[in-house]
């Protein structure tokens, strides 16, 4: 008997992604640039998130003819985001045979109180958090992976830094919480009960974790997986850089090798110009995407 | 006995988890001076391409092509350890008499769990397949282990282990612990040499 869409099949998907670097593309050239990269999956999208804050407007899941174009063009999995709580973007990517989708909050949320039930899709699903709270109700829901929030579309890494480090003392204190202690803790973060309780007997998260919203340089993927990050998504850090093929290669081998710091100098020093930042401070709550997703 | 897993990207941490529980011991392995104090290297599952680029990067393509260590093979392992592979011009260590295909059970929401028969094991093994290859042709010298319909799924030469799916992702030992016994023949091989 040959089982699909199993918790097993979908999680085991993203174990295989760990170490790695999940890179934001909008056509059938940049997916390619970061195949030949080492990229081990690409995110179709319609625009990076820094042209996403550009914009303005309403974000939403990327023209399908984008997708299929980046599905033809790469044999690595391809990954697409819809909008949180948006069952029919989400059931349209998956009949499309997308690998992965990412309910993100980079686009235009569709529903301002529920997420997906994503236990009941085959394709399996990527969630951002920046909390145990939000990582574990996410878990709850059925997400497959978890990615920190960061600020996406900045070039600007304290905002993954602050939700890493968060999830992560998080989890460790959950891992030498007495038994009684768990359901208060349950409680005060509004997580469910079970997902904490499986925290604690594995003493980590259930799926695999990855870093994302702010990465600009093959330091910055670095520093993330220095902080316990499984692996690295990179959205406007490579295709908004002065030199995308020398910058994708080399956040993937900064990613792989986070505590070979000559090679990393090395890596940077033949780069050129990272994207431009900005100031997490001078954007407004409300041009802050990590505040979407409840 | 020391087995080493390539430790480029991928599950590498699930195989060294299987190394333990079977009793052995598990080094992940970044570097290629790191491959003369193993006696085994797992190659991993992850993504194929990915590995074979860093793996060029950093010298292990040529070292594990001359390197006479056992070797096994999950998924995106068994695509390296294969002669062939269909769509390509060629394949990456040219350890299996081997012809791979890449993704041939399709996508991800194609990607299953089934329990195998394995020649040779009395008992079944629950595999998980992701994005998974299959062997759509041995050579001489190489056994047929398993199949999912005609579909061949692991294989075997004197040194060498090629499975498609992962084992890592369950609690059964049946392949590590297979692996194990063929570093140890190895071995056993070595010092009669």
């Amino acid at each position: 008997m040959q089982q699909t869409g199993t918790e097993r099949v979908k999680r085991g998907m993203a174990e295989m992604q760990k170490g790695g670097v999940i890179m934001d593309v909008v056509n059938a050239e940049q997916a390619k640039v970061a195949e030949a990269a080492g990229a081990v999956a690409v995110m179709a999208l319609e625009r990076v998130p820094s042209d996403i804050r550009a914009a303005g407007g309403v974000a939403r899941a990327c023209d399908p003819r984008i997708v299929e174009e980046v599905m033809n063009a790469v044999s690595i999995p391809v990954m697409a985001k819809c909008r949180i709580g948006h069952i029919t973007e989400a059931r349209v990517l998956e009949a499309m045979g997308v690998d992965y989708i990412d309910e993100s909050e980079v686009l235009t949320p569709a529903d301002e109180v529920f997420h997906l039930k994503k236990d009941d899709y085959t394709v399996p699903f990527v969630c951002g958090c920046r909390n145990i709270g939000e990582a574990a109700r996410r878990i709850g829901e059925g997400a497959a992976m978890l990615r920190t929030k960061g600020e996406p579309g900045t070039g600007n890494i304290v905002e993954a830094v602050r939700h890493m480090r968060m999830v992560n003392q998080q989890v460790r204190q959950i891992a030498v919480m007495s038994d009684d202690e768990l359901m208060t803790e349950a409680k005060n973060h509004g997580a469910p009960y079970d997902i904490l309780k499986e925290i604690k007997e594995l003493g980590k998260l259930p799926v695999v974790n990855f870093a994302a919203g702010g990465v600009a340089t093959p330091q910055d993927a670095a520093l993330m997986m220095e902080l316990g990050a499984d692996g690295v998504f990179v959205g406007s850090g490579v295709f908004k850089s002065d030199n995308p093929e020398k910058f994708a290669k080399a956040i993937v081998e900064a990613t792989t090798h986070y505590q070979d710091y000559e090679l990393i100098g090395k890596l940077a020093k033949e780069l050129g110009t990272a994207m431009k930042g900005l100031d997490i401070n001078q954007l407004s709550l409300e041009d802050r995407m990590q505040e979407r997703g409840w | 006995m020391r087995i080493g897993i390539l430790a480029l990207q991928g599950a590498v941490r699930e195989h060294k988890r299987m190394v333990e529980a079977c009793g052995q011991e598990a080094v992940a392995i970044k570097r290629v001076d790191e491959l003369a104090d193993i006696d085994g290297l797992i190659l991993p599952g992850g993504e194929s391409t990915a590995m074979r680029r860093l793996m060029d990067r950093y010298g292990f393509t040529e070292a594990l092509r001359e390197s006479d260590l056992p070797m096994f093979g999950t998924c995106a392992g068994v695509i390296l350890l294969a002669e062939r592979i269909i769509g390509q011009d060629e394949g990456h260590l040219g350890k299996l008499d081997i012809t791979v295909e890449r993704n041939s059970f399709g996508r991800q929401v194609d990607s299953f769990e089934a329990e195998l028969d394995i020649e040779g094991i009395g008992e079944k093994a629950l595999a998980v397949f992701i994005r998974a290859p299959h062997i759509d042709a041995a050579g001489k010298g190489v056994q047929v282990l398993s199949k999912v319909g005609e579909k061949i799924v692991a294989v075997r030469s004197d040194r060498h282990l090629g499975i498609s799916f992962h084992p890592e992702l369950t609690d059964s030992l049946v392949f590590h612990r297979y692996f194990i016994e063929m570093v140890q023949e190895n071995m056993a091989k070595e010092v009669l040499a």
